[in-house]
C-alpha cells in the first residue's frame, strides 16, 4: 500500500492523540497485552457499569499503527455493551485477515476501518491487532468477574 | 573478480528498484548481499561438481571433496587457523550451541561461572542461560558504561574470578557497532583458567581476524553475514578442547567405525559434521574470503571506516536523532550504528524509509537484556557492507527528516 495512505491524516491524528491514552481511576479490568517481536506493550483498562462499558483507555508503548489502532478502538468501544464490543472485535480482526467487510461493518467500525490496508503489509499486520487482541482477553476477565 | 570501483555493481540485488526508488541497503549486519563472483562459485559447483563429499570413489566424489576440504582450509587460513580447527556448521548460533552441549554443560558445576557482557546478541546470550540452567552455573552479566558503549576495566577484573569457567563474548556489538576488547577480555579469562568464547559474526566481515594471534577457545561467525551463502557457518575450537567433546549430532560421515552396540567416532572437526553436509555453502563461503581477499583489508577498512564517520557526524547534525550508546560521537563503530528519531517508534520510521527504498532494521536486534539496560524499547539499525556509498548514507539522511513530517510531527 502506498505510504501516504498507511500514515494518512486519520491515521496520525490518532497516533498522536493523547485523549484515550491515559491511566483510569478504578478500572473494572485492566489488561496488558504484549508484542514480543517488536517490543510494544500496552495496558488497556475498561470500566464496565450495568453491562454497558463506560470508559477505556489505554497506556504503553508502541509504533504509530499500534497507538492509532487502540486510540480508535477504545473511542468505538464507549458506551457499546460487553457483546457488541466482541463483536467489534471479530470484525476488525477479520478485516486485518484480509476479509472484505460489509458496508454495515465498515460503518461501525468508525475511524478503525482506515486501518484496513495493513492488511496488506504481513510485517505491520502484529502492530494493528494488539489492542483488539488485548480487548479480546480483557472482555474474557469481564466474564469471569 | 572485483569491480573496485564500483563494487556495488558486483551485487546484482542491488540493482533493483524497490518502490520506485534506488534500493539502497543498510541491513548487512542481519545479512550481507552476495557478488556475482560468490554466486557463479555455488552454480558452478552444483553444476560441475556436487557430488556428496568423502563418500564416493569415482571423479566427481573426488572433485566435490577437494571443494568441501579446500573451503575448510581457505576459512582456517581466513581466520587464523589450523585446518582441522574449522568445523562447518549451519550458522554462529548453531556453533555457539555446540559449544554449549558438546563442552559447556559438561564442564560447568553449582559455584561456577560463566560471564558474558549485557549486550550480547540472543544467540551468545540464550545458550549460557541454558548452560547455567543445566548445570546450578551462575550466569554473569559485565554491564557497560550507559555512556561510552564499553565495558569498564574494573568490571572485567571483578566479574571474571577464580568461579568463572567461560567467558563468551562479541567482538564487535550487532547494536552498538562498538569493538569489545578482547586481548583484555583473553588475557582476564586465562588469568582465572577460564574458557574463552568469541562471536566473531560482526567483527569477520569488517577487519582481520586471527583466532590463533587473540589466543580465543572458540569462535563463531556465519557465511552470510561476510557476503556468503546462508546456511552455513563455522565454529572454531582450540584443538585440544575439540579433541575432548563428545559429538553433536549422530549419523553419517562423524564415524570411525559403527558396530552393532557401539561407535567409534570420527576425529574433530568431522565429529561435529553429522549427515551430508552444506557442501554448495563452504564453497560459497571459500568463494566470499576469496572476493575479500580481492578487495584487501586496507581497502575495506579506510572505506568502511569513511563512510561510517560520514554516517554518524550526519546522524549527529540531524535535529532530533539520537545515537544509541553516544557519548563520545568520535568512537569508532564497525559497520554498525544504531538511533532513534523523537517521538517515533523504529518501526514506524523502517516502514516510511523503505518507501524511499531504504533498507534498515528496527526493533530490538535479538538483544532485549542490553536495550532494558539502555532504557530503549527499539531503535533504528544502520548498518554497512563493502557496497555501500556515500549516496547511499547520503540518500538516508536527506530522508530521515521526512519520518517526522510522515507521522505528523513539526521539524
Amino acid at each position: 500500500m502506498e505510504i501516504d495512505a498507511l500514515y494518512s491524516e486519520i491515521i496520525t491524528e490518532h497516533s498522536r492523540s493523547s485523549r484515550n491514552r491515559r491511566r483510569m481511576e478504578n478500572p473494572t479490568v485492566s489488561r496488558q497485552g504484549v508484542n514480543p517481536s517488536c517490543g510494544d506493550e500496552l495496558t488497556l483498562e475498561l470500566r464496565e457499569d450495568g453491562g454497558v462499558i463506560t470508559d477505556a483507555s489505554f497506556t504503553g508503548e508502541g509504533c504509530a499503527i499500534s497507538k492509532a489502532s487502540a486510540s480508535m478502538m477504545t473511542d468505538i468501544i464507549r458506551g457499546k455493551s460487553r457483546t457488541e464490543a466482541a463483536r467489534l472485535c471479530s470484525a476488525f480482526l477479520g478485516m486485518i485477515k484480509g476479509e472484505q467487510p460489509d458496508a454495515e461493518t465498515l460503518d461501525a467500525l468508525e475511524d478503525a476501518a482506515a486501518l484496513q490496508g495493513v492488511s496488506k503489509m504481513p510485517a505491520r499486520v502484529k502492530c494493528a491487532v494488539l489492542p483488539w487482541h488485548t480487548l479480546k482477553s480483557a472482555i474474557e476477565d469481564l466474564k469471569d468477574q | 573478480m572485483v569491480n573496485i570501483k564500483n563494487i556495488s555493481d558486483d551485487f546484482p540485488i542491488l540493482a533493483q528498484k524497490i518502490n520506485g526508488h534506488r534500493f539502497v541497503y543498510l541491513d548487512s549486519a542481519a545479512t550481507s548481499m552476495r557478488p556475482n563472483f560468490v554466486l557463479d562459485r555455488i552454480d558452478a559447483f552444483y553444476k560441475s561438481s556436487a557430488a556428496n563429499p568423502h563418500r564416493g570413489v569415482y571423479a566427481l566424489a573426488e572433485r566435490a571433496t577437494a571443494a568441501y576440504e579446500g573451503a575448510r582450509a581457505a576459512v582456517a587460513r581466513f581466520v587464523g587457523a589450523d585446518t582441522d580447527e574449522i568445523v562447518f556448521t549451519r550458522n554462529a548460533s548453531e556453533s555457539l550451541n555446540i559449544v554449549m552441549y558438546c563442552h559447556a554443560q559438561y564442564a560447568l558445576k553449582p559455584g561456577d561461572s560463566v560471564v558474558i557482557p549485557i549486550s550480547e546478541h540472543h544467540s551468545n546470550l540464550v545458550p549460557w542461560q541454558i548452560a547455567a540452567a543445566k548445570t546450578g552455573a551462575e550466569l554473569r552479566y559485565l554491564y557497560t558504561d550507559a555512556e561510552t558503549g564499553l565495558i569498564p576495566d574494573s568490571e572485567i577484573e571483578r566479574k571474571i574470578d577464580k568461579t568463572t569457567k567461560i567467558v563468551a563474548f562479541a567482538h564487535v556489538s550487532n547494536v552498538l557497532g562498538l569493538r569489545f576488547p578482547a586481548e583484555k577480555l583473553v588475557a582476564r579469562a586465562r588469568c582465572v583458567g577460564a574458557v574463552t568464547v568469541l562471536d566473531a559474526a560482526q567483527s569477520v566481515p569488517h577487519f582481520p581476524v586471527d583466532f590463533h594471534g587473540l589466543d580465543v577457545d572458540f569462535a563463531a561467525f556465519s557465511a552470510h553475514k561476510m557476503y556468503g551463502p546462508m546456511g552455513i557457518g563455522v565454529l572454531y575450537g582450540r584443538r585440544e578442547l575439540l579433541e575432548k567433546m563428545p559429538p553433536f549430532l549422530f549419523g553419517g560421515d562423524m564415524i570411525e567405525y559403527v558396530r552393532e552396540q557401539d561407535t567409534d567416532f570420527a576425529a574433530p572437526p568431522h565429529r561435529f559434521e553429522a549427515g551430508t553436509q552444506n557442501a554448495g555453502g563452504a564453497v560459497g563461503l571459500a568463494a566470499a574470503v576469496e572476493y575479500i581477499g580481492a578487495i584487501g583489508w586496507a581497502n575495506i577498512e579506510s572505506r568502511e571506516a569513511a563512510l561510517m564517520r560520514r554516517l554518524t557526524a550526519g546522524l549527529a547534525e540531524q535535529k532530533r536523532v539520537s545515537v544509541i550508546g553516544d557519548a563520545d560521537p568520535g568512537a569508532r563503530r564497525y559497520g554498525v550504528v544504531s538511533f532513534n528519531i523523537e517521538d517515533v517508534h523504529s518501526h514506524d520510521a523502517a516502514t516510511i524509509l523503505d518507501s524511499f527504498g531504504i533498507a534498515i532494521r528496527a526493533g530490538a536486534h535479538c538483544a532485549h537484556p542490553l536495550l532494558d539496560y539502555l532504557g530503549v524499547k527499539a531503535s533504528c539499525r544502520a548498518s554497512l557492507g563493502v557496497y555501500s556509498t556515500e549516496q547511499d548514507i547520503d540518500r538516508l539522511l536527506e530522508c530521515i527528516p521526512q519520518v517526522r513530517r510522515k507521522l505528523g510531527y513539526g521539524d
